[in-house]
């Protein structure tokens, strides 16, 4: 924005050593052209159509996860919840689907509506508890979602007595739809990552609410005084995290057709290291949905890229890692180089 | 009428008494220099006239009305406006977004009210030439000056229509030459018949620009005279307690 200033004595960063080309998320969006432009050259079966699709499906439920997982970060918490959550949240909402199922016998929609009532309410419970122990009683966010990871998915198992559950009724084929159709040729998933990271940049960045979600991450003592409702914008933060991974949750049970008890079992990590490569600095006050979902399709093309290069796939773990550490060390060096 | 009207106040934090039985009346477009050495209790009065914490006892009035200020915002309501030692900036945020922290310009119809960046931008950068400030509404707190960071700080004490305004050391941490601009503002605020508070440990801040002087030790206030009726070398022995009480 040009307010037309000329000052004698204050000097003024180019225009490529600030703002959005400054940014750890600009360099992650050059890495991931590259690295797709090189694979495209190497094997040919990458750009065809049935590929990317998948690629694309198999991102978004991280990306969906990484969305929310991102506003915890930014505000300077973790969330190490979120895996553990989408399984507890896709198997509560296909098992009340499957309690409910024909008690609803000629309205349609109403058992999976109920379903999906049973899982918000889930998401909820579980983002609260995260949000008020954090924000108001004032636990470590690493410690507090630690134990609800393993609380969990303790849950899933205490609820499943450790079985698979797939939905059935007449909504179940409505669930299917909802979760793993398409809309314009593209995959319902991808579908809902854009709109919701749409959204969220709106948010973030012309909100007074994502204004503060920054300034606490920034400085929380400062956006206190300031009168920012800290503790509001951290719990509204963590419930955000829950909806999202609980929302990703059900998208997999309907694209996998069962929730086994153990579904996302480890995604945690995936989802922080997405948001993490996308730009989201875990000391706060840095990251967005851009950075989420580049994050997330950078890691799974070089998940795809592995296995179209017949790569052993034990090896894409370590990969992964290489790169978390690359994209931070790049922006380390940038930030030393600008002073 | 007093502005600003303490009775009695006191804080404790558990055992430990910070503040006993403080009077302080302040009238409008007067300048105050708060003194005391460090653990004096000053930097617990201004916190307790900012709604930081509330008191132990005794009674605040303000404007005429009696006051309990819960949060900092109370007390902003109220006309009250605080620069904070550390001046309380985010530094990933731009110096507009950091004026107009907490209190954004928002356009549009709930629930669809977002920021009005423009509005916001003009703004502080009137702010910013009011202050005479090289300064960028665009530009990241992180990039700035130390007197650049104060401008902030600063500006933001003038987006309401304050009626006092306390400043927490604010020439600790600058150069000669903002040191200078930071009294002149304090001589323009005062000009509007806005009251100030100034905490400082620089004698001569306090003797330039204060019309009185009230000196705190050990938690009590043990001198509030004019400035021409004290001289630094009272002062000095007020704070440190060579002098008992003036």
């Amino acid at each position: 924005m040009s307010t037309g200033l000329h000052f004698t004595n204050v000097g003024r960063a180019p225009w490529h050593r600030r703002g959005f080309f400054a940014s750890q998320t600009f360099y992650v969006a050059v890495a991931f052209a590259l690295i797709a432009l090189g694979m495209a050259i190497l094997s040919p079966i990458f750009l065809s159509g049935g590929n990317l699709y998948n690629i694309s499906k198999n991102f978004s439920f991280v990306a969906i996860v990484a969305l929310g997982v991102t506003l915890v970060i930014v505000t300077g918490g973790i969330d190490l919840s979120v895996g553990s959550t989408m399984a507890l949240v896709a198997l509560v909402t296909v098992m009340t689907l499957n309690a409910v199922a024909g008690r609803f016998s000629g309205l349609p929609g109403l058992a999976l509506g109920a379903a999906l009532c049973a899982g918000l309410a889930t998401s909820l419970a579980i983002g609260l508890i995260n949000g008020v122990l954090v924000a108001k009683v004032g636990l470590s966010p690493f410690v507090t979602t630690l134990g609800m990871l393993s609380i969990a998915r303790g849950l899933c198992y205490v609820i499943t007595d450790g079985r698979g559950q797939a939905p059935q009724g007449d909504d179940a084929e409505l669930l299917y739809s909802l979760a793993d159709g398409q809309l314009l040729g593209l995959p319902m998933p991808v579908v809902y990552l854009l709109v919701l990271a749409g959204l969220l940049g709106l948010v973030l960045h012309h909100s007074a609410w994502g204004r503060h979600l920054f300034a606490i991450g920034g400085n929380e003592r400062a956006a206190r005084l300031c009168g920012v409702r800290v503790d509001a914008v951290k719990i509204s933060a963590y419930v955000l995290s829950a909806l999202a991974a609980g929302f990703a949750g059900v998208l997999m049970a309907g694209w996998l057709g069962s929730v086994p008890a153990n579904l996302a079992f480890g995604y945690e990590l995936r989802i922080i290291a997405a948001s993490v490569i996308g730009g989201a600095n875990l000391a706060g006050g840095a990251g967005g949905p851009l950075g989420a979902v580049l994050g997330s399709a950078l890691i799974e093309v070089i998940r795809n890229g592995l296995v179209l290069g017949k790569v052993s796939p034990y090896w894409q773990d370590t990969l992964i890692g290489l790169i978390i550490i690359l994209a931070v060390l790049v922006d380390r060096l940038r930030a030393r180089r600008a002073g | 009428m007093a502005l600003l009207q303490l009775r009695d106040i006191g804080k404790e934090f558990g055992a430990i008494r910070a503040l006993g039985g403080v009077d302080l009346t302040l009238h409008r477009g007067e300048v105050l220099g708060l003194m005391g050495d460090n653990g004096a209790g000053k930097s617990t009065l201004v916190r307790i006239m900012a709604g930081n914490f509330r008191p132990s006892h005794g009674t605040m009035h303000f404007n005429g009305r009696p006051v309990e200020f819960h949060r900092p915002a109370d007390a902003r309501d109220a006309g009250i406006e605080v620069v904070y030692q550390d001046l309380a900036l985010a530094d990933n945020l731009t110096a507009a977004a950091n004026v107009f922290l907490g209190r954004e310009l928002r356009r549009g119809v709930w629930p669809f009210r977002l920021l009005d960046h423009a509005a916001m931008q003009q703004r502080a950068a009137e702010l910013f030439q009011e202050l005479k400030s090289e300064t960028r509404p665009g530009d990241l707190v992180r990039q700035m000056s130390g007197g650049q960071r104060q401008a902030v700080a600063i500006a933001r004490t003038r987006l309401a229509d304050a009626r006092l305004v306390i400043m927490d050391e604010p020439t600790a941490a600058i150069s000669v030459r903002q040191v200078h601009e930071v009294l002149d503002l304090i001589q323009r605020l005062r000009d509007r018949g806005i009251a100030v508070i100034l905490i400082s440990h620089r004698m001569p801040d306090v003797f330039t620009v204060c019309d009185r002087v009230a000196v705190m030790r050990r938690g009590r206030k043990v001198a509030d005279k004019p400035i021409g009726q004290t001289s630094p070398e009272e002062i000095t022995g007020l704070i440190t307690g060579a002098l008992e009480v003036a």
